[in-house]
């Protein structure tokens, strides 16, 4: 009796361990036969994108667009951040990053190390609105100015033609590609914002901010403008897709995408997708400015 | 014959299984005590190795990194001094204790000796739900309700500020400061209680006198748990506080706490990076404060044990 409940419990545990390893015979062939296929005719196969944030919504329409097309394609997008999605780049767990910054030195160095070499294409780009609260009642500032009001030079609404008020200052934290590129374009190579800017986790939480604090100046992606807070012209131009794409608008950024070498098959075919008209549609309807 | 030398064995054999289970359930019940230690240790190692690069950074290194104010990674050269970071956990801390304490001891108190029963256990189960409800909804409640509230209350700039945090960390801190002080209360023994009354002691004598010191060793570890769960707080302190790297202990401006600083920073650096080290130094600043937080508690709590026993 006994000896027939183990041998039960045996037969159990030696049919379940088969099953897994049977689930992983099943999975190795389908990824060797990846590099294989032909990428014109039918497109098979998985990738896997990783890292920021800021273009995670844009990644996840273009995946869900390009796999409706192509039946046999699997893309797995996630975010984490662009530190996160370069760092699987060199770790190879990866077949792209997303970035919302230029890959740095030391990433580049890291890579090199491995014996490859980062290939960056610029997939998008992300116009720099700077929002005050709707009851503000500057509606312009020089470049200047904002880098004044930035760097703690200015610090009260009327010294900028506006309410006797002090400034609430909100920006990204350090980390954010937005906080650098505003940094180097507006407040200064060589410079820093002054200490009292409030360091927000996410463009949201500056829109929030904005909103809610009659006093608060704060920068975005124009995707995040809204009915809920004024956009403060900069220079005379206020920050739209259509302003920065005619190049009247000065403040935008590029976002990136990494590959370990030259992207091939797959990765080749999904990286053009993504620069041609149907991919470049998908960056519009998500609030950002196509590359020509 | 042969049926009664079986159930012999049968017997003997079920006596000698039983026996070698117990060996290796006691194996493992040590081997999962170990394994806290080891667990301990290897988060401890892991902090230090990942923080090396920065401690070790002429440019860096530890002294100027607690006596420096700015933090300015991508400044040229990068700066990465944060005592205001952890002034600004200590605000904000400081805070939720100072509202989370009475209030919670106090609720402990009433809840313990003097609510009917019935009250009693729907006060007990929304304590338990208060500490179920996940921290983001808390922010929110912080970011959209009580911040506002605050900020016209005290006219301050902006509704992010270290007391709003702090407020909402109270809220969060109370249900452990509630539910374990209880406890405490709930366990102190009967004779103890009884022996007060029959003194001719009123039922609030023998609470403050007799039941609040008898179980002051469990208040003071809710305290603890309390003061663990507010100075590690991420998500309400990201939120809620404001972020802002001003060194000062004004309760009405923005804060930064350490966690904060980590959870906003964390990912999108160069992994490997100084500033990545850096802010593993951050985590290992937060992991010794609240390892000496936790050291005082048990001390203390071991030389009350001592005197009780006495």
């Amino acid at each position: 009796m006994k000896m027939r409940k183990w041998l039960t419990i045996g037969a159990v545990t030696a049919l379940a361990a088969g099953t897994i390893a049977l689930a992983g015979c099943g999975s190795t062939p389908a990824k060797t036969a990846e590099p294989t296929t032909p990428a014109k005719a039918e497109l098979s196969g998985t990738l896997t994108v990783a890292g920021s944030d800021t273009l995670v919504n844009v990644a996840q329409a273009w995946a869900k667009a390009f796999m409706a097309e192509n039946p046999n394609v699997q893309i797995a997008v996630k975010g984490g951040g662009s530190g996160t999605g370069i760092a699987s780049l060199i770790n190879g767990q990866v077949d792209f990053a997303n970035s919302s910054r230029e890959m740095k030195a030391e990433e580049k160095d890291q890579l090199a190390a491995k014996g490859s070499e980062a290939v960056e294409t610029k997939v998008a780009r992300d116009g720099i609105a700077v929002i005050a609260n709707s009851a503000n009642a500057v509606e312009n500032l020089t470049k200047d100015q904002l880098g004044q009001i930035y760097r703690g030079e200015v610090t009260n609404w009327k010294q900028v033609g506006g309410a006797d008020k002090p400034i609430v200052l909100v920006s990204r934290d350090p980390s954010s590609g937005t906080y650098e590129y505003f940094k180097e374009a507006v407040v200064g190579k060589e410079r820093n914002y002054a200490k009292s800017a409030k360091l927000l986790p996410s463009n949201q939480a500056i829109v929030d901010e904005v909103k809610a604090n009659a006093d608060a100046i704060g920068y975005v992606g124009v995707g995040y403008e809204s009915a809920d807070v004024k956009v403060v012209a900069l220079d005379g131009v206020k920050a739209s897709v259509d302003t920065v794409l005619d190049g009247s608008y000065g403040l935008s950024r590029g976002l990136y995408m990494y590959s370990n070498g030259q992207p091939k098959d797959l990765a080749k075919a999904y990286i053009e997708w993504i620069l041609g008209s149907a991919g470049q549609q998908i960056v519009t309807d998500e609030g950002f400015v196509p590359v020509k | 014959m042969s049926e009664s030398s079986e159930a012999k064995l049968d017997r003997s054999s079920r006596a000698a299984t039983r026996r070698a289970a117990e060996a290796v359930v006691g194996r493992l019940i040590s081997l999962s005590g170990w394994s806290a230690i080891a667990v301990l240790t290897a988060i401890a190692v892991f902090l230090a190795s990942n923080a090396w690069k920065a401690l070790s950074d002429p440019q860096v290194g530890l002294i100027r990194m607690l006596t420096g104010t700015s933090w300015y990674p991508t400044s040229t050269p990068p700066l990465y001094g944060f005592i205001q970071y952890i002034i600004a956990s200590l605000r904000v801390t400081g805070v939720a204790l100072a509202i989370a304490v009475p209030i919670g001891i106090a609720a402990a108190i009433y809840i313990s000796e003097f609510a009917p029963a019935r009250l009693k256990g729907i006060a007990k189960s929304v304590i338990e739900f208060m500490a179920a409800v996940p921290s983001v909804v808390y922010g929110l409640m912080g970011v959209y309700v009580l911040g506002p509230a605050l900020k016209d209350l005290f006219g301050m700039q902006s509704a992010l500020t270290a007391l709003s945090a702090g407020v909402v960390l109270a809220f969060m801190a109370l249900p452990t400061i509630i539910s374990i002080s209880e406890d405490a209360m709930h366990s102190v023994p009967s004779e103890l209680r009884q022996g007060s009354l029959a003194l001719g002691n009123t039922h609030w004598q023998t609470t403050r006198k007799v039941i609040v010191p008898a179980a002051s060793s469990g208040i003071f570890a809710s305290v603890m748990l309390g003061l663990g769960r507010a100075i590690g707080e991420t998500m309400v302190v990201l939120m809620v506080a404001g972020n802002s790297m001003e060194l000062t202990w004004s309760l009405t401006t923005s804060a930064r706490p350490l966690t904060a600083v980590i959870a906003g920073e964390m990912g999108e650096v160069v992994q490997g990076g100084l500033h990545y080290s850096a802010l593993f130094v951050v985590g290992l600043t937060l992991f010794v404060v609240t390892f000496l937080v936790n050291l005082a508690a048990d001390l203390v709590l071991e030389r009350q044990r001592a005197r009780w026993r006495r």
